[in-house]
């Protein structure tokens, strides 16, 4: 039979440090920024008399998406003004998630609960800081907590409630989403690999040609994890959107 | 005496290590615990994915609208398989 060994999970999310305390996972994430910066820098240089190409091309495909699929469809016309954060945000996960599936690096710099924590905190502060902004204290707070349409009677319930679900629980949702599918898909990338690998080197030579099933569920899987990697920045962006939209215009 | 060392000394051989007893069942656990949170989120996102499905096919033009409402549907019920995974990775690693 082969000998499958599991690696202890620190080896697989683990990585030697190059400098003290910065790591593989710091090398992406300082590159996924210097990489949306470049391109954004290219497109802004570009002639916008011409039809787009290459950077500028992508780059307004990309402007054009979080305006028109996550702001209209969630806050409105109105939110328009929040595409810079939107879109710095999206392209900041992408670009962290999508090394989970590029050679060499194998990582998505998401995969560790210190990138979507971060974030997820930082959206917590802006949409809790918009809804301050737009209400007040006093009318953001009675707004989340004491929704308009509730029977007097049950705010007794309604309330620690919306307290729970609307301060406490969304953030942390919000990075475990994230944080959760990286991990797993990164999981799952390891574990065919590695079936396949000790398939291909197992004693028994009967079993090497079956080192080819998980080798096809590899290449299928990653496959799967360029839609994940697009899909959970999106779904990050979106929820985003809908956070501050609910903050900013609240419920009548 | 020298059979009842002996026997003493097969129970300590055979008794397993508390903290080894403790990871053997945190590992058996973990599997039920996957198992059991992907249940729900399961046939949730079945339903809500076919909901979306059937409004599509009804009314096209709304497309756009559904679409964005049934990710973020999706997002709200994968939360909780996903909730469970990581209770996986802490009772089978941590």
């Amino acid at each position: 039979m082969i000998a499958l060994e599991f690696p202890p999970i620190n080896a697989i999310l683990r990585w030697q440090d190059v400098a003290p305390s910065f790591n593989k996972i710091a090398i992406i994430a300082v590159l996924a920024t210097i990489i949306g910066c470049t391109i954004f820098a290219m497109a802004a240089r570009a002639d916008a008399r011409k039809a787009p190409r290459g950077a500028r091309n992508l780059a307004e495909t990309s402007v054009e998406f979080i305006e028109n699929g996550v702001i209209m469809q969630t806050m409105g016309r109105d939110g328009l003004g929040w595409t810079p954060f939107l879109l710095t945000l999206f392209l900041f996960i992408y670009l962290c998630n999508v090394p989970g599936i590029i050679p060499f690096f194998q990582m998505p710099a998401t995969a560790r609960m210190a990138i979507p924590g971060a974030l997820a905190l930082m959206v917590w502060v802006v949409y809790n800081g918009a809804g301050i902004k737009h209400q007040g204290f006093g009318g953001y707070f009675k707004s989340v907590l004491f929704p308009p349409g509730v029977p007097k009677a049950l705010y007794v319930l309604v309330t620690p409630i919306e307290f729970i679900s609307a301060i406490i629980v969304r953030p942390f949702s919000l990075a475990v989403r994230l944080f959760a599918n990286m991990l797993a898909g990164h999981i799952l990338l390891v574990t065919f690999a590695l079936l396949s690998e000790s398939l291909f080197q197992a004693k028994d030579k009967i079993l090497i040609p079956f080192g080819v099933l998980p080798m096809f569920m590899l290449i299928f899987l990653t496959g799967f994890e360029v839609l994940v990697a697009f899909l959970q920045a999106y779904i990050f962006t979106i929820l985003t959107a809908v956070y501050i939209g609910g903050a900013v215009h609240p419920e009548h | 005496m020298e059979a009842l060392a002996k026997i003493v000394a097969k129970a300590t051989e055979a008794a397993v290590d508390p903290a080894d007893a403790k990871n053997q069942a945190a590992a058996a656990s973990a599997g039920y615990a996957y198992g059991l949170a992907a249940i729900g989120p399961g046939i949730g996102i079945g339903y809500l994915v076919g909901k979306a499905v059937e409004a599509m096919a009804r009314q096209p033009e709304a497309a756009g609208m559904v679409r964005t409402t049934m990710f973020l549907g999706i997002a709200f019920t994968e939360a909780l398989a996903l909730i469970g995974f990581v209770v996986f990775i802490l009772l089978k690693f941590a």
